[in-house]
């Protein structure tokens, strides 16, 4: 089972954007398919300290979503961070800093891989509890309305997340408050190693976030131009005050759960399914197919992202290091200097 | 003026400053409730509105998650539960999320976050009861407020509303002076007049309630006036207490303290929580490895025991310190 088999029903893929969003998608998900390759090469070679939580395999949901957001909308993300960051538009040095737990680094070194963040951009450090960026959101959302300025939050969590309380919390303040958040949830088929079958009686995860009374759908979450097409209207209707929105992106992990997982609970014919379905090929044989780009205009994009990810890592294996009594400082806000 | 009535003033007040200041919580701006479990924010929403006084479902994380995100763009909250107790519903939020937030980003962002929350036993069984301070001051990142006068609540309050941390306010049941169809059996009546300009009272800095030359007391909310009372005992069998007041453990004012043992030499602590691991273990700890000269006898911890906290008032009465045994304890201290 590929549990795509509901999608789509009519067969018809969502419309291509104009050639330059298209491509800009394609390049986001390139960026973060190539950074993740890369620290996972760092990381095996023992280069970077501590663990990693991958999103290769993921990047059309990132990609997608953000596309949609302006600098000062906000993100909340999950212990796997990488992609969110990326896309919401955080420089790959000060991420690649962060995960050497450089003072350069986008935390100072103090967040790491699971609490990436740079709130200027609007992400606050991750967090690593599953589902505990939910009810932040919620507050997030609520002073975007108090201020009527406009601004929305896209939440990101997995499908790990859904049966926590705090979403359940969350995700009703949405509601009843009427709130301009975008709950995105990365339907990646497994928390750590539990099935989503295993953890939830309904076939589609959209169908319970649809009783807390917000519009909510299943998209192909491999697919980037359909999140790209679905996080559009739910934007759109935050944007415009009408409440909040539920988006179930079905899409798969191609890495394992954190630093050495070999996904061995995996089932083949699943795992085949969706390997054959890589999000930048999908994007890429449609563009080229359809004529918003050529082969070499997607190599270059390719080589473009390669070399910034190569001289993002570079310039943080070189950035100086911390402290160690550095530790011992942020416990509390020190006043402006 | 009740603390209670303080209270209210100094979120009013705080309002009225600063439009960024909210409150958040349970069975808060109903019109025609009761403004939370103790009244405090009472009628606030009839000038501020039910989107700055905003009630929540029965959602303790969700409610205190929103706090957090709230403060972290641009709003000022103050998050309020109905009972200590409950916190612990939202313990990711209270452990893992608001006080490291500011941490985890090498200090780029800011939470200015209060949260709420009444303690005490007042016979309403285990769950209604206890006096979880102690898991507060024991996690990095959050400052400890514990009012027991309602000059202190204003104050305190205010400068929690204007700190740029996470700062938790934990207030006593029978302390709030309240009365009529919610006044408590056993409580105590604190009214005092209260300025009705502005001020603030500083964090870490106590107060001595009680002047006295033989035993340091340090002790918080309602134990401070069961201390007070055994002080009157004992002062008529010539024993002298000092009783301070720290008025905030996080930050913990130990120059007032070491300058009062400096003349007793002796320390006992009273506090209301549970004995094993709590706030009075710390500062005795701090003491004796810091200014253990200061010492003449060994220090001592007068705390309910370490049991939950029983239904029956008999048994709640026993478990809980009393003048007589915060007495008993003096006079044992002495003999040494």
């Amino acid at each position: 089972m590929n549990g795509l088999d509901a999608l789509n029903p009519g067969g018809r893929p969502p419309p291509l954007p104009e050639a330059e969003t298209a491509i800009a998608l394609y390049a986001v998900m390139r960026r973060i398919r190539e950074f993740e390759d890369r620290v996972f090469a760092y990381f095996r070679a023992g280069r970077i300290p501590g663990t990693v939580h991958q999103y290769q395999g993921q990047e059309a949901v990132a990609a997608g979503v953000c596309a949609h957001l302006r600098r000062s909308d906000y993100i909340t993300s999950t212990h796997r961070p990488h992609g969110h960051a990326i896309a919401k538009g955080i420089p790959l040095q000060e991420m690649a800093a962060e995960l050497f737990g450089s003072p350069a680094g986008c935390c100072r070194g103090y967040g790491g891989s699971m609490h990436m963040g740079c709130f200027e951009r609007g992400m606050p450090p991750a967090s690593a509890i599953v589902a505990g960026g939910v009810p932040i959101a919620v507050g997030m959302g609520l002073s975007c309305r108090m201020a009527q300025a406009g601004s929305v939050v896209a939440c990101f969590f997995g499908d790990g997340a859904f049966n926590n309380g705090a979403f359940h919390e969350g995700a009703n303040l949405c509601a009843i408050w009427d709130l301009p958040v975008v709950l995105v949830c990365e339907n990646n088929f497994y928390a750590a190693s539990t099935h989503v079958t295993l953890a939830n009686k309904i076939p589609r995860l959209a169908e319970r976030a649809r009783s807390y009374g917000m519009p909510a759908e299943t998209v192909d979450g491999n697919d980037v131009f359909a999140v790209y097409e679905a996080a559009g209207r739910a934007v759109a209707r935050a944007r415009a005050g009408g409440g909040p929105t539920f988006l179930e992106c079905l899409t798969y992990r191609r890495c394992g759960h954190s630093r050495r997982d070999q996904n061995q609970y995996r089932d083949p014919s699943e795992e085949a399914c969706w390997m054959a379905r890589d999000p930048l090929d999908l994007a890429g044989v449609r563009l080229v197919a359809e004529g918003a780009a050529t082969a070499e205009d997607l190599e270059a994009v390719d080589r473009a992202a390669a070399a910034e990810v190569q001289e993002a890592l570079d310039f943080a294996e070189a950035a100086p290091r911390p402290q160690g009594e550095d530790a011992l400082r942020h416990e509390f806000w020190e006043a402006e200097q | 003026m009740t603390i209670a009535k303080a209270l209210r003033l100094a979120i009013a007040e705080e309002m009225r400053r600063d439009p960024t200041v909210i409150c958040i919580g349970e069975d808060i701006g109903i019109p025609g409730g009761w403004g939370g479990a103790f009244t405090v924010t009472w009628g606030l929403e009839r000038e501020f509105g039910l989107e700055r006084v905003r009630n929540t479902p029965i959602s303790e994380a969700g409610l205190i998650g929103a706090a957090i995100g709230a403060a972290l763009t641009g709003l000022r909250p103050i998050a309020d539960f109905q009972y200590a107790d409950f916190m612990f519903c939202a313990a990711d939020q209270l452990i893992n999320q608001a006080p490291k937030m500011c941490f985890m980003s090498g200090g780029q962002i800011k939470v200015p976050l209060v949260v709420r929350a009444p303690v005490g036993a007042s016979t309403r069984g285990a769950q209604h009861a206890q006096c979880p301070e102690a898991w507060i001051v024991h996690t990095p990142g959050w400052k400890v407020a514990v009012p027991s006068t309602p000059y202190d609540a204003k104050g305190l309050l205010k400068s929690a509303v204007r700190d740029d941390n996470p700062v938790f306010i934990f207030e006593h049941k029978l302390l709030y002076g309240s009365s009529g169809a919610r006044a408590e059996d056993n409580a105590v009546q604190v009214d005092e007049p209260v300025p009705e300009e502005d001020f603030v009272v500083p964090f870490g800095q106590a107060a001595v309630r009680r002047a006295g030359r033989d035993i340091t007391v340090v002790a918080t909310h309602l134990m401070i006036y069961r201390a007070l009372q055994a002080a009157d005992e004992l002062a008529r069998e010539g024993i002298e207490l000092e009783v301070i007041d720290p008025r905030t453990l996080v930050p913990f004012d130990y120059e007032t303290l070491c300058e009062s043992l400096g003349r007793t030499g002796r320390l006992m602590v009273v506090e209301e929580d549970t004995r094993r691991g709590g706030w009075g273990a710390e500062i005795i700890a701090e003491i004796a490895e810091k200014h253990g000269d200061l010492l003449s006898a060994p220090p001592m911890r007068v705390a309910t025991y370490d049991v939950p906290i029983a239904a029956s008032p008999v048994m709640e009465r026993f478990a809980v310190p009393d003048a007589a045994r915060i007495r008993d304890a003096a006079r044992k201290m002495l003999e040494v």
